[in-house]
């Protein structure tokens, strides 16, 4: 079966500026694909493009096996949901929502049909004639998602929908929208610039900086293996601890040395005995950095550090230390002993590090 | 206590402001007097008869109410040869207003539309010179539109007026209606698009229910304009496509004996009577529509 999306080589320009460079992407029917990157590295021109309402510079666009490079917007089968909602402010709800039928031509008695459908499916049947401005924002969210599910378009494109949410809202509508396409199987873009969306809803996250793909993958590559220091830091919370390092060869086991701030360096042990260059930055998320005892297995080094800070969170405590001259997050036990000032015997799991290049910023291992 | 010497001191102040606020009111109020001062001569000297006049204080009552002037001005009132008043005229402002204010306000929706949201290469450079036809001076065109109306074969009719008040008022409509769709988000747009809505589409269904309260604006502004219009209205109609103005300026200009000011007053309110039905009706619109901001969606 064709891809739904295949994007090969896309470049898109304002002007003299190049916003998106050398894009490839391609999904399968049913995946659930998020762009993720910090603001401005061009998450909405890339579904702009996508859904052709801006032209591209170079490159190819096909959506289910149709070459769409220069197709217009109405006639590539995609739904959209743009960050404003951008609903009609004139047109009650079901106006709204039966738009874009209206204009297809499509029969009064089938559009009725849909309508009813989709207004029970996101539950707005209240609200149906009212206008826009009588909504609250989380309604408005809703009437957007019910114009797009409405089409119901080979690919439905998602701009930040849940951006101007509130916060315990914005969790609620991830979870619907996670039901929603596992019930449809419809396949999606997504963009947003919050890594745990990213995390909770994709089946495969292309990260972006600065119009360049750094990375695509499953969420549990991204985040177990970022493809670079860029990826390493923006994916997770609290981010990946990134720690210069230096390594030698002793004995035949390749050992890793990080400054600790008072006393000799840590001296921890590569897990898989890798050949590794004189100078790594040692990449480790929080996790990773326990309570000594409570965590143990074959690649667990314990080493005593001394803690600067401790933040208990609930579930968890953080705490902030220094290693390599880096502030260092460590997840510690909620009831854990560390103090601020007192050194704590902390396990380093070694078995899921990242190695990266400090030139280049590439992943090594 | 602080409690009893604040009360003093707060009912003095109040005490103040309310002096402040009749000295405003009865300022305004003198202002107004000597602004109306002008119409209250006007109507009064229409109903009375021209003895009075003669006889009478201009800013007395009509002794004796007569609609005799304004009999005459509407329909007996010469202005140069012809005597069938001011009605004729009317007319022709008529015939001229109502389509050359559809028209341009239409044409203005239009233009605004696309130079606000079909943003294209020169876009800017084609609304910064309608802008500036809104700033020449109207004599400086008299000569090339002349021409143009020759050459179109339209001089001296009602369309050719239409046509002249057409041009020369998209200028203003435009600069309305882009500033207004200036401020509806481009998301709409491009939901629009997606939808399947064209660029006709968009405008129709999206755009204009949207536009009400800029439509009032332009509307009264056009209108006002046209009606008003003297200018074009004497260098571009010739005996029978005279609109009001130029008739008005006839009838009290050719008075042959004595000058009938009743009539000459009753003249002007008539033609003036329909800017100001326009303004008593919509003004309130008016002022609203200015002020209306961006759309919330
Ligand atoms: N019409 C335009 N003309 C010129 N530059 C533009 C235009 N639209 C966007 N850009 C630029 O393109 C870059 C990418 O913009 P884009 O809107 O795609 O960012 P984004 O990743 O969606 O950011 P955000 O998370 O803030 O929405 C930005 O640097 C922006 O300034
Ligand atoms: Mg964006």
């Amino acid at each position: 079966m064709d891809p739904i999306l295949e994007i090969k080589n896309l470049y898109k320009n304002y002007g003299p500026v190049e916003i998106l460079k050398d894009i490839n992407v391609s999904i399968e029917p049913g995946d659930f694909l998020v762009l993720v990157g910090p603001s401005g590295c061009g998450k909405s021109t890339l579904l702009n493009c996508i859904a052709g309402l801006e032209p591209i510079t170079g490159g190819s666009l096909h959506i289910g096996g149709q070459d769409m490079t220069n197709v217009s917007p109405k006639d590539r089968d995609i739904a959209m949901v743009f960050q404003s909602y951008a609903l009609y402010p004139t047109m009650t709800v079901a106006k709204n929502i039966t738009f874009g039928m209206k204009v297809r031509g499509v029969d009064q008695a089938t559009q009725n049909q849909k309508l009813a459908h989709v207004a029970q499916q996101l539950q707005i049947e209240p609200l149906l004639n009212r206008k826009p401005g009588q909504l609250s924002g989380g309604q408005r969210q809703r009437v957007a998602m019910g114009r797009a599910l409405v089409r119901d378009p080979k690919l439905f494109l998602f701009d930040e929908p849940l951006s101007n949410l509130d916060a315990k809202l914005r969790v609620e509508m991830r979870t619907e929208i996670k039901a929603l396409h596992q019930r449809l199987g419809a396949s999606m873009v997504y963009v947003t610039h919050d890594q745990i969306e990213a995390m909770t809803l994709a089946s495969k996250i292309v990260v972006m900086k600065g119009g360049v793909i750094q990375q695509i993958g499953t969420p549990a590559e991204i985040y177990n293996r970022p493809a670079n220091l860029f990826v390493a830091d923006f994916m997770g919370s609290p981010a990946m601890n990134l720690i210069p390092a230096r390594t030698r060869r002793s004995g035949g086991v390749s050992l890793i040395e990080i400054k600790r701030k008072e006393g000799d360096p840590i001296i921890l042990q590569d897990a898989n005995n890798r050949d590794l260059p004189e100078e790594v930055i040692l990449g480790v998320r929080p996790e990773d950095i326990a309570d000594a005892g409570i965590r143990a297995g074959a690649d667990t080094q314990n080493a005593d550090c001394i803690i600067d800070i401790v933040e208990p969170a609930g579930a968890d405590t953080y705490a902030v230390l220094q290693l390599g001259g880096k502030h260092v997050t460590a997840r510690l036990h909620s009831e854990t002993t560390a103090a601020p000032g007192v050194a704590q015997r902390l396990a380093f799991d070694l078995g899921k590090v990242s190695y990266f290049a400090p030139d280049t910023g590439l992943r090594l291992n | 206590m602080a409690d009893t010497s604040f009360v003093p001191a707060a009912s003095q102040s109040r005490k103040g402001k309310l002096a402040l606020r009749w000295l405003l009111y009865i300022l305004l109020g003198l202002f107004a007097l000597f602004y109306l001062m002008p119409l209250f001569v006007m109507i009064t000297t229409s109903l009375k008869s021209l003895d009075e006049i003669r006889t009478g204080d201009l800013i007395a009552l009509p002794r004796e109410v007569t609609f005799d002037a304004w009999r005459t001005a509407w329909s007996g009132a010469c202005t140069g040869i012809q005597c069938e008043g001011v009605r004729p005229f009317f007319w022709n402002s008529i015939l001229i207003a109502i389509p050359a204010v559809a028209i341009s306000t239409l044409l203005g929706a239009m233009n605004g539309y696309v130079v606000a949201q079909w943003r294209f290469r020169g876009a800017n450079i084609i609304f910064s010179l309608m802008l500036f036809g809104c700033f020449i001076p109207f004599q400086v065109v008299l000569l090339p539109m002349a021409r143009i109306l020759g050459m179109m074969g339209i001089a001296g009719t009602i369309p050719g007026l239409i046509f002249v008040h057409v041009i020369y008022g998209l200028g203003f409509t435009t600069l309305f209606f882009r500033n207004y769709y200036v401020s509806i988000p481009a998301e709409l747009t491009k939901a629009a698009k997606v939808d399947g809505a064209g660029f006709f589409r968009i405008f129709w269904s999206i755009f204009l229910p949207l536009s009400l309260p800029i439509i009032v604006v332009t509307v009264i502004w056009q209108f006002t304009q046209i009606w008003n219009d003297f200018l074009f209205g004497v260098s571009f109609s010739q005996a029978g496509t005279q609109p009001v103005t130029v008739a008005l300026n006839n009838i009290v200009n050719s008075t042959t004996g004595v000058k009938e000011y009743n009539v000459d007053m009753a003249a002007a309110i008539i033609a003036a009577l329909p800017t100001l039905f326009v303004y008593v009706v919509a003004g309130k619109y008016f002022v609203r529509g200015l002020t209306a901001g961006s759309v919330k969606g």
